[in-house]
C-alpha cells in the first residue's frame, strides 16, 4: 500500500487529482483523433514530420533531468537528452517547413 | 516553486496545448499548412520556457553545469537538425523522419532513465509504471526507427530478415522486460535494481530492432507511422512520469496521429497491423508464378510510345516508389508540361501506400512544382480510368496489379488498387520484367492495351519528352 500512498493515488484528493489527469489524457485522444482524421492524404507526410518535431517536446523533461545534473552520468545522459530532442524539434520542424513551401495551387502554368 | 511561477507555467502549458491542437487544425488544408508549423513552433516555445525556470534559481557551480548541459545540448540540437534538414534530398525523405523521430524516442527514454537513477530510493509504483513504459515505448521507438532507418538507406537489405523463433524470441523479450519491470516495482531499492535497470533498456533496445527488421521495405510506410505513435506515446508516459500535463496532451496528438496513419495505410494494403508486424509479408517470393499470369510482352520504344502520348486527350500518370528510385519527378512534370501544351490535361492518381512514407508521392510530385490540385486520392479519380486515354505508370507495380481485385489466390487480394487497367492504353516504365516488392506477377504487363517501356524513368521521360517536342 506504501507505494500508492507515496504517489498520492491513497487519499481522495489523490485520485481526484489522478482522475484529472486522467480526464485530459482521454480528450487529449478524442480531440486528437477528432483534429487529424480531417488532415487530407496529401498532406499525410507533413502531418507525420509535424507531429514528429511536435514529440520533440520530451525536451520538456530533458531539461528538468538536467536542472538536478552535475557533469557525471546523469549529467552526460541529460546533455545527450537535450542534444537529441533538439535534433527532433528543429530538424522536425525545418523539413515540414521545406516541404509545406513546395505545395501550390495550380492554375498559373510555368 | 512560487505562486506566480506557477500561474506562468500552467499559464504557458494551456496555451501552448491550444495552439497545438489549432495547428493541427490548420494542417488539413494546404492552404493553412504552412502557418500551423508556425503555430507549432511558437507552441513549442511556449511549453519548453517554463522548463527553463528552475534553472535560474541555481548558483554557483551548479549553475554553469546546468548552462552548459541545457544550452549546449540545445546549441549542438539546433545545429545538427538544420543542417541535416536543410541538406536531406526529398527522395531520402522517409528516412530522415524516421532519424528524427527516433531520436525523440531516445530522448524519452534518457529522461525516464535519469529519473529512475535520481529517485531510485524513494520510488512509488505510480511514478515507476511509467517510467518503465517510458523506457520501453521510448527504447523500441529508437532502435525500431534506426532499424527503418538502415533498411530506407540500404545500409541493411529492405527485405524482410527472418529467422526460426523470432515471435518466440520477441515475446520472451517483452515477458522478460516485463519480469524485470514488475520486480523493480516491488523492490525499488535493491542493490541489484541498477543493474535490472540496465537490463530493462537492454531489452527495449534489442526488441526495437527485432521488432522491424522482418518487415518488408513496402511495408516501411505503416512502420514510420507506427514509429510516430510510439513516440508519441512515450511523451505521454513521461508526461505521466514528470505529472506534467502538456507532455501528456501533445504525447496524445501525435500517438494518436500515428495510429490514425498506421489504419489507414494498413486499409490501403487491405491488411491488418498484426499481419504487416508479423506478416513476413514479400519474403517468400515464389519465382514460378502462376502460369496463367506469363504472357507476351509487348514491348514499345521510347518514339512509339511518345506517339501515342501526344495522340492522348487525357493522361492519368501513377507514380510509385520506382519514380522516387530514379528521381525522376521533374521529368514527370516536363513531360506534363510539354503534353498540356499540346491541349490534353494531365492529373496523378496517388496510391495512399504508394512509395516508402504517407504521402511519399505527393511530395516528391509538389518538389518538382507539380501543382497539388492535380494530385488525386484513389478514391477520387479511380472511376475516371475508364474514360482516359493513356493511364502512364512510372515505377509502381503492386499498386496496379488488377490481381487484387480478380485473383483469390494472391497475396495482395483485397487491396484497393489504381485501375490503371482500364484506361484505353496503359503505358508502364519499368527497369526490368522483375516482379515487384510482394514478388508477385502483374498481369497489368501482359494485358493487351499494355505497353512497356523498359529503362531508367528519368531516361525514358527525358527521351520522351524530346521525340514530343519534335513531332
Amino acid at each position: 500500500m506504501s507505494v500508492w500512498l507515496l504517489s498520492g493515488a491513497g487519499s481522495a484528493a489523490g485520485v481526484a487529482h489522478w482522475f484529472l489527469v486522467f480526464n485530459v489524457f482521454v480528450l487529449a485522444i478524442v480531440v486528437g483523433v477528432e483534429l487529424i482524421g480531417k488532415v487530407p492524404p496529401l498532406l499525410h507526410t507533413p502531418l507525420m514530420s509535424g507531429s514528429n518535431a511536435i514529440s520533440g517536446i520530451t525536451l520538456v523533461g530533458a531539461i528538468l533531468a538536467a536542472v538536478y545534473a552535475s557533469w557525471d552520468a546523469k549529467g552526460v545522459l541529460a546533455f545527450l537528452g537535450v542534444t537529441l530532442a533538439t535534433i527532433n524539434v528543429v530538424g522536425g520542424y525545418a523539413v515540414t517547413d521545406r516541404m509545406l513551401r513546395m505545395f501550390k495551387k495550380g492554375k498559373k502554368e510555368a | 516553486m512560487s505562486l506566480i511561477e506557477a500561474y506562468f507555467s500552467e499559464g504557458c502549458y494551456i496555451a501552448a496545448a491550444c495552439l497545438f491542437m489549432l495547428s493541427l487544425k490548420w494542417l488539413g488544408s494546404p492552404k493553412t499548412a504552412r502557418r500551423a508549423n508556425f503555430i507549432s513552433m511558437l507552441a513549442m516555445a511556449l511549453a519548453v520556457a517554463p522548463s527553463l525556470l528552475p534553472v535560474s534559481k541555481t548558483h554557483g557551480g551548479a549553475l554553469v553545469n546546468n548552462l552548459v548541459i541545457i544550452l549546449g545540448g540545445m546549441a549542438l540540437g539546433t545545429t545538427i537538425g538544420l543542417v541535416s534538414a536543410t541538406r536531406v534530398k526529398m527522395t531520402a525523405m522517409p528516412q530522415m523522419v524516421g532519424l528524427y523521430n527516433g531520436f525523440g524516442g531516445a530522448a524519452s527514454l534518457i529522461v525516464a532513465a535519469v529519473e529512475f537513477v535520481h529517485k531510485r530510493g524513494e520510488l512509488g509504483a505510480g511514478e515507476a509504471v511509467p517510467i518503465f513504459l517510458s523506457v520501453v515505448i521510448g527504447g523500441v521507438c529508437f532502435t525500431g526507427s534506426m532499424a527503418a532507418f538502415c533498411k530506407l538507406q540500404e545500409w541493411i537489405s529492405g527485405k524482410p530478415v527472418l529467422f526460426a523463433g523470432q515471435h518466440i524470441m520477441n515475446l520472451v523479450l517483452l515477458l522478460g522486460a516485463l519480469g524485470v519491470a514488475v520486480g523493480l516495482c516491488v523492490v525499488p531499492a535493491a542493490g541489484w535494481s541498477l543493474w535490472a535497470f540496465v537490463g530493462l533498456v537492454a531489452i527495449a533496445l534489442l526488441l526495437g530492432w527485432l521488432v522491424v527488421i522482418p518487415i518488408g521495405g513496402a511495408d516501411m510506410p505503416v512502420v514510420i507511422s507506427l514509429m510516430n505513435s510510439y513516440s508519441g506515446m512515450a511523451v505521454t508516459a513521461t508526461g505521466f512520469v514528470l505529472r506534467n500535463n502538456v507532455l501528456i496532451v501533445v504525447g496524445c496528438l501525435v500517438g494518436a496521429s500515428g495510429i490514425i496513419l498506421t489504419r489507414i495505410m494498413c486499409r490501403a494494403m487491405n491488411r491488418s497491423l498484426a499481419n504487416v508486424m508479423f506478416g513476413g509479408f514479400g519474403a517468400t517470393v515464389e519465382a514460378a508464378g502462376p502460369a496463367g499470369a506469363r504472357g507476351p510482352v509487348k514491348e514499345a520504344g521510347v518514339d512509339e510510345a511518345a506517339m501515342v502520348l501526344s495522340e492522348a486527350q487525357s493522361v492519368i500518370v501513377i507514380p510509385g516508389y520506382g519514380m522516387a528510385v530514379a528521381q525522376a519527378q521533374h521529368a514527370v512534370r516536363e513531360l506534363a508540361a510539354l503534353l498540356e501544351k499540346k491541349g490534353a490535361t494531365v492529373r496523378y492518381a496517388i496510391h495512399p501506400v504508394a512509395g516508402r512514407m504517407p504521402g511519399h508521392m505527393n511530395v516528391l510530385l509538389a518538389e518538382a512544382n507539380v501543382p497539388y490540385d492535380r494530385l488525386f486520392d484513389l478514391d477520387q479519380i479511380n472511376e475516371d480510368f475508364k474514360t482516359t486515354d493513356v493511364a502512364l505508370v512510372v515505377g509502381a507495380n503492386d499498386v496496379v496489379n488488377p490481381a487484387a481485385r480478380a485473383d483469390k489466390s494472391s497475396p495482395i487480394y483485397g487491396m484497393p488498387i489504381l485501375n490503371a487497367d482500364q484506361a484505353r492504353s496503359c503505358m508502364v516504365l519499368k527497369r526490368s520484367m522483375n516482379p515487384g516488392f510482394a514478388g508477385i506477377d502483374n498481369e497489368l504487363f501482359v494485358a493487351q492495351n499494355t505497353m512497356m517501356v523498359f529503362g531508367d524513368a528519368k531516361a525514358t521521360l527525358s527521351k520522351m519528352a524530346a521525340a514530343l517536342k519534335e513531332a
